[in-house]
Formats: structure tokens, sequence, C-alpha cells
């Protein structure tokens, strides 16, 4: 059963991922952000596959829920003209498509190779509660520093959004 | 039986198929979309490790890095907005203005 679902969830991330960036139908970027939710969504699948259910929630709200929402935002606030197909370099993306294949391939090979996951058994229960009390005892700096850097985040934003930018 | 390695290799698929989107394509919100990609492949690799290694960290840092991608997100549209503003363009090929 496990198993199944690993094996649907992984297809529906693949899939989805490559309709975000090689769509063969249309090269409008709304649809690439809808299929970028259903890749967050299936991931959060994957997650919860993993027993790692606060992240699971997490992932749906922060990226399905507030990142896509400004892609959508942006796309729709610049009202991209609907892009002509300009000509292909056929040959440089014949050479980039090997090149990443080449890229995977090695990253898998290596794992591979390594016997990585040889011998390991899933053994962490992901329970909020523990995850919690690491975050707060354990690295309660670094989740200040996180404040720190949203609110510097924030502030960024709002300044480049500045119509007269100095 | 669904072992350590299967996450991995999805995760390194879905790391090359983002990489794919910030090489190939040349509208600057899709790469953006790519660099997303990219960073949810990390995260699938690190939530899988601490999974099977039986500690808490891996998803801790998983959960810092989405909170660094949120900012890194809002940050990045504001400037490509602001570029927008500028040369009426989201398309890579547009912004050659540092080509000698």
């Amino acid at each position: 059963m496990e198993a199944l679902l690993f094996y649907i969830f992984a297809a529906l991330t693949l899939i989805c991922a490559l309709l975000v960036v090689a769509n063969p139908f249309t090269r409008n970027p709304v649809t690439s952000a809808m299929f970028l939710v259903c890749t967050i969504i299936s991931m959060a699948g994957l997650f919860v596959l993993l027993h790692a259910f606060f992240l699971a929630a997490v992932q749906v709200m922060v990226y399905a829920g507030a990142v896509i929402v400004l892609f959508l935002f942006v796309i729709m606030l610049l009202d991209i003209p609907s892009v002509e197909q300009r000509s292909f370099n056929l040959l440089g993306v014949g050479m980039g498509g090997l090149g990443l294949l080449a890229v995977g391939g090695m990253v898998i090979q290596t794992m591979l190779r390594s016997g990585i996951g040889q011998g390991k058994t899933p053994q962490l229960e992901g329970a909020t509660k523990e995850l919690g009390v690491t975050l707060f005892t354990e690295y309660v700096l670094a989740f200040e520093i996180m404040g720190v850097l949203l609110l510097v985040g924030m502030m960024g934003v709002i300044l480049l959004s500045k119509k007269d930018l100095k | 039986m669904i072992g350590l390695e299967h996450y991995l290799i999805v995760s390194a698929l879905l790391f090359s198929l983002g990489m794919m989107g910030v090489i190939l394509r040349r509208n600057l919100i899709v790469i953006y979309m790519g660099l997303e990609l990219m960073l949810n492949a990390a995260n699938l690799a690190l939530v899988a490790f601490s999974r099977f290694n039986n500690s808490m960290d891996g998803q801790v840092m998983v959960f810092f890095v989405i909170t660094v991608a949120a900012a890194e997100v809002a940050v990045g549209l504001a400037l490509i907005v602001a570029l927008y503003r500028k040369r009426q363009s989201t398309e890579v090929e547009d912004l050659t203005s540092l080509k000698l």
C-alpha cells in the first residue's frame, strides 16, 4: 500500500514538474504556476509518507497558499503580452537537455554505487511535538534570525516597489 | 519496500527538472519556478535523510528552507516587477545592457 502510494505521488510530482518547465502545448506562465501547485501538493503527499506531517501542512500552506499566489499576482499584474514563439536554437536546447541528463545520471549513479540506503530502515516518527521542542531549544537562535530575515525581506520589498526608486 | 534511495532518486530527478527550467526557459518568472523546484528537491532529500537517520535536524532545516524560500520569492518578484517597469519585458534576452 505504502509502495503504491509512493509510486503514485512520485510520478505525479515528476510529471507535473516536467509540465512546469517544458509544456508542449502552451508557454503561458499561468499554466506553469498551476502545474507548480500540483507538484507542491504531490510533494506534500511524499512528506506524509515520510511521516513529516507538520512539514506537509506547512508545504501546502506556505507554497501552495502564499508563494503561488505571489507568482500568479505578479504574472497577472504585469499582464505579459502573449509571447510569440521565438525562434529556437535547436542545437542549444539539445545540448542543454543532454547535459542535464548527464547531471541527473551522474547523481543517481553515485547514489546507487555508494549504497547510501543499504540496511537503513525508516525510524523517525516525525511528531510535531518533537519538532517544536527541537526548534525552540536547540535551534532557537536560528529561529530568531529567521524572524529578522523576514522583516528585512519585507522592508526590501516595500522599498523596491516604490515608484521613484532612489 | 520503499527505501532511502527511492526518495533520493526522485529528489535528483526533480532537481534536474528544475535546472532544466533555469537553463532552457527564457521567461524570468518561469526561471523562478525552476528555482523553486530545485529548492523543493533539496527539501525532499532532507526529509528522507531525517526519517532514515532517526534525527529531527533535517526537518528543522526544511522548515528554515521553506521560510527563506518564501522571503526570497517575495524579494525576487519585486525585483522582476521593478525590472518590468524599466524595460517592459521579462524575457532574459532583452536584459543585455551589461553586455559589451
